[in-house]
């Protein structure tokens, strides 16, 4: 059946927890993990009585990302109530934002193969509180760690815009690199930070005419790798279960599939899509939110450049090449970084070359980012230029990067002072070939002979006068003597 | 000697033991020997701290005997609805489902009491989770009326009001989500004063109809009412509801309540009366002319809105309540069933063995209401009536100062009378469910008793946060009247 023609049609769902200091609708410290139930407090765990409280930087953050991804930000919301039982959560119901999301019909620019980027179309942003984590390993009894319940939790939810599994994961990669550049979240996988949810179905054209197979939505995806992979698997799974059974797309035949990390299959969970009656309506205890013009300028000020812009700008102001441009705008603080020295005055290739090759190794050793090493992008800048101006060699470059992290001393200082200093003085230099010359007339012939022994004899030449310097001659400058006078 | 204690009111007992001239000491000791000789009856209380309460009376009585300034209820036992927290026993509801349990914090208005040196003697029955309108609803015990012990106190703060008028304690809180301050109130013969929706924080009561619940003072009369709403209204930030002190300040309502509103206006809506029992209308009758002899003017309105208040209210209630009460369910706290088949019986066992009738009967309610299909049909149209009736108090309120109305359309009826027909117990929430749609504070003070000598409530509404201008309208009826100086005789019937 591989003759088919398809097309992969994909939404995403995404949740990220935003990392405010304060869980959404109470006052505990937002922190990881923790002791079961050690983190709670009678708000958050539903006891009879309480009222929440809305967090007003988790508004501010859910709002800033919602700007970031070009959205209609609503001027009034409201909390609504979804209903539903399960153990983790304590009310029984969710405070979520039912039909007045924070934010509307928005876009999200994602990056693909080099230098291209595509336009995936946000449906709609908003703001909800998280459930707490069963357990089951207690044999017959399920344990419920409610550290979690509450915390700020931002759905993102894309129009059916992606057509392979690279562009899914690109889109995973690419919000979290918005995130962490807004710094409303850390999107740290490893702790479930960030969970997708793809919608994935198949256009087939078959004998003339399209054919959609039933949607297949796959739960709670916490890695881009698993992001990627399930979508690939379901494409394969979708055309192999359409050419043995021919199953269209009909209402109520969407499934809910997991995924086996291990075996990198989707699991079937849930053969038709039930009919949920969550019994959505306002939450009476809280009170409509309104932005003002004011609020909302407030928080526009916090937006930064963002990462794709960032990157599309390295490549053709900077020349860097995409790659380049893709590794320094990782993280906002390396590229920031890199741009505050490259605007210092240095080559951006050189600035790039020092930080991909010897910062960025530095800064993994020393588990932080290149921007957080100890060193000025001013500094930084000057190494470039004394790089580039000859006044050290590339190979004492990174020496010296790596001096100037742990004595936090200026590259010039530490360059006179480990005497990597090149002599570029051509005066001075010419001396000193004129010595070797005089005392070498054997490779002086052989160097001008033109025979095969020139190239050979003239790097002899070269070396010579490199040892009587120490090797602090700039090469580039000894070999430009060296071509006149044997010329 | 201990009877005359008893009889003080809030504000003259505060005074007394301030100055010195009782000990709070003398005055627990005498409501708990009240209590242990009649409540066996009365059943008010579900619970008492006898201890923290002489504890308490001694240490003010020291700080006052050492001079120390004390706060406005300095040393006054007062009770508390059993549906409000306090880390001081369990928090019941009056239900099975949290009969045993413990709340880990004070509701805001228990920590004003506290803070203003109030004894706190215990914790009142109440209709189950506030819903009921004779406290018969009551998950674990029955409370009779102190005027007459084969008839209900009135629901739901039935405990509190009948705490206050058998002299069990001086002030009582309760919570009005449709009535169920005023209502008790006015069938026990004392003063209910429901305040305006966002008035008091409502952080620590446990939740029944959020938009409507409200908490007030059931006192035994307007001064106490005044006293009490000093010490529980203003902003709490816990409380997103709760109203900003710019929006509304709080005042000293004792300041200038006994001050006559010059130039009243009252407005009757007398075609929405007729429904009341012909004792009730003779007694609001009386009362306008007492109004009309003080100066004021009575405006005839019409609202027409009134007459669908009590469907639209069973219909916003029940959705809340349907949603407020999802928490309870045998996983986190309270009752679980014995040896569940799997999770899903832990929800509806726990909640099958814990709940009372009306209750589920509320919960289903309510969960029809918001039912997909069914949402926009009444859920949604509830609150389109809701602001009509709101629209309608606008109105009235342009007109006149305030609406006077008779409180229930019936004295107090007998135990076991209606609570077999839930619409016949619901009726009797006619003239209250009113003033929780619309948000606005209204007042239930005595007025008259029947043929059978049972006390008749006299209701009074007032434009939100008009509160300091609703108590002096009170007091001016209550200044002309002493219907609210006859007390109860439960010793007698006791004995």
């Amino acid at each position: 059946m591989s003759e088919l023609e398809y097309k992969l049609v994909v939404g995403l769902e995404i949740h990220v927890h935003l990392a405010t200091r304060t869980k959404l609708f109470c006052g505990c410290e937002l922190v990881y993990g923790g002791e079961a139930n050690s983190r709670v407090c009678p708000v958050c765990i539903g006891m009879p009585g309480v009222l929440p409280v809305m967090n007003a930087q988790a508004y501010e953050f859910a709002v800033l990302t919602a700007l970031a991804l070009n959205c209609k930000i609503a001027n009034f919301t409201k909390w609504d109530r979804k209903s539903y039982y399960y153990p983790d959560l304590p009310k029984n119901y969710q405070i979520s934002q039912y039909d007045l999301p924070l934010g509307e019909a928005g876009y999200i620019e994602i990056p693909l193969e080099t230098g291209r980027t595509k336009k995936i179309r946000i449906i709609r942003v908003h703001l909800e509180e998280d459930a707490g984590k069963n357990t089951h390993t207690l044999g017959n009894f399920s344990a419920v760690d409610l550290n979690r319940a509450g915390t700020p939790l931002l759905e993102i939810v894309t129009e059916p815009d992606m057509n392979s599994p690279e562009e899914v994961r690109a889109l995973a990669v690419e919000l979290q690199r918005i995130v962490r550049y807004l710094g409303v979240s850390d999107a740290d996988m490893q702790k479930g930070h960030m969970r997708f949810e793809p919608n994935i179905n198949l256009t087939i054209t078959k004998a003339g005419s399209e054919h959609k197979t039933p949607i297949v939505e796959v739960k709670n995806l916490n890695s881009f790798r698993a992001v990627e992979k399930s979508v690939a698997f379901e494409v394969q799974r979708q055309l192999d279960e359409f050419a043995e059974t021919g199953l269209t797309m009909a209402s109520g035949n969407k499934s809910t599939r997991g995924w086996d990390d291990e075996n990198e299959v989707t699991i079937l969970q849930r053969e038709k899509e039930e009919a949920h009656d969550y019994r959505y309506f306002p939450d009476p205890d809280l009170v409509p939110v309104e932005i003002d013009a004011e609020w909302l300028d407030e928080i526009k000020l916090r937006l930064c450049e963002l990462p794709i812009e960032m990157q599309k700008r390295f490549v053709t102001e900077y020349k860097l090449s995409d790659y380049d441009a893709g590794v320094l705008t990782g993280d906002r603080f390396t590229a920031e970084f890199f741009d505050t020295a490259v605007k210092a005055g240095a080559d951006a290739k050189r600035v790039c070359n020092l930080l991909t090759q010897t910062g960025m190794k530095l800064a993994n050793e020393a588990g932080c980012n290149v921007a957080d090493l100890g060193i000025s992008a001013e500094d930084l800048s000057k190494l470039a230029k004394m790089t580039d101006a000859g006044d050290i060699s590339a190979t004492a470059s990174a020496a010296i990067f790596e001096e100037m992290v742990k004595t936090k001393k200026a590259p010039d200082v530490i360059a006179s002072e480990l005497n990597l200093l090149q002599k570029s003085d051509a005066g001075e230099l010419e001396a000193v070939v004129d010595e070797v010359l005089a005392a070498n007339p054997d490779a002086v012939a052989d160097a001008t002979s033109g025979g095969k022994k020139t190239k050979k004899a003239r790097g002899f030449l070269l070396g010579q006068v490199m040892q009587k310097t120490k090797g602090q001659a700039n090469p580039k400058i000894v070999s430009q003597i060296l071509d006149k006078k044997l010329s | 000697m201990a009877d005359e204690l008893l009889n003080l009111t809030c504000k003259q007992l505060r005074d007394k033991i301030a100055a010195g001239a009782v000990k709070s000491t003398a005055v627990v000791e005498a409501v708990l020997a009240q209590i242990a000789d009649i409540d066996d009856t009365i059943g008010a209380y579900i619970s008492t701290f006898n201890k923290h309460a002489l504890e308490t009376a001694e240490a003010v009585d020291e700080k006052i005997a050492a001079g120390e300034s004390m706060g406005a209820l300095a040393g006054v036992p007062v009770a508390i609805k059993d549906n409000m927290c306090t880390d001081l026993g369990a928090t019941t509801c009056a239900s099975r489902i949290l009969e045993n349990f413990q709340a880990p914090y004070n509701a805001h208005v228990v920590e004003k009491l506290l803070a203003a040196d109030a004894v706190i003697i215990g914790k009142t029955n109440l209709d189950e989770f506030a819903m009921g309108s004779s406290t018969e609803n009551s998950g674990l015990k029955r409370t009779v009326n102190p005027w007459d012990m084969e008839r209900v106190p009135g629901g739901s703060s039935g405990g509190s009001a009948a705490a206050v008028a058998a002299r069990m304690c001086f002030a009582a809180l309760g919570s009005d989500t449709g009535g169920s301050i005023r209502q008790p109130a006015g069938f026990c013969g004392v003063v209910g004063l429901k305040p305006t929706y966002g008035r008091v924080s409502r952080f620590g009561l446990v939740a029944y109809g959020s938009s409507l619940d409200q908490i007030g003072p059931v006192t035994r009369d307007v001064a106490d009412a005044a006293l009490m709403m000093n010490v529980i209204a203003g902003r709490d930030k816990r409380d997103s509801t709760s109203v900003s002190e710019e929006m509304a300040p709080v005042c000293d309502y004792l300041e200038k309540l006994d001050e006559d509103v010059k130039g009243l206006k009252i407005a009757v809506a007398s075609g929405f009366n007729a429904g009341a029992d012909e004792h009730i209308r003779n007694a609001l009758a009386s009362a306008l002319d007492i109004y009309k002899n003080l100066g004021a003017q009575i405006v005839e309105v019409k609202m027409p809105h009134l007459d669908y208040a009590i469907a639209a209210y069973y219909l916003i209630a029940t959705a809340e309540a349907s949603s407020n009460l999802a928490r309870y369910d045998g996983v986190h706290y309270g009752h679980r069933t014995e040896s569940p088949a799997d999770y899903i019986e832990v929800y509806s066992k726990s909640r099958a063995e814990g709940f009372g009738a009306e209750v589920k009967r509320r919960i289903m309610l309510g969960t029809y209401a918001l039912s997909s299909g069914y949402y926009d049909a009444y859920y949604l149209k509830a609150l389109k009536v809701r602001n009509l009736i709101r629209k309608d108090f606008t109105n009235v309120f342009e007109k006149a100062d305030c609406i006077i109305m008779p409180t229930s359309p019936t004295t107090a009826f007998k135990l076991g009378e209606k609570i077999e027909d839930p619409l016949q117990m619901y009726l009797t929430d006619i003239y209250t469910l009113a003033a929780n749609l619309a948000g606005v504070p209204a007042i239930s003070i005595p007025c008259g008793f029947d043929a059978d000598n049972l006390p008749i409530g006299l209701q009074i509404l007032s434009p939100a946060f008009t509160e300091e201008k609703l108590l002096r309208i009170a007091r001016m009826f209550e200044s002309k009247t002493n219907y609210h100086t006859h007390r109860p005789k439960p010793a007698e019937h006791t004995k």
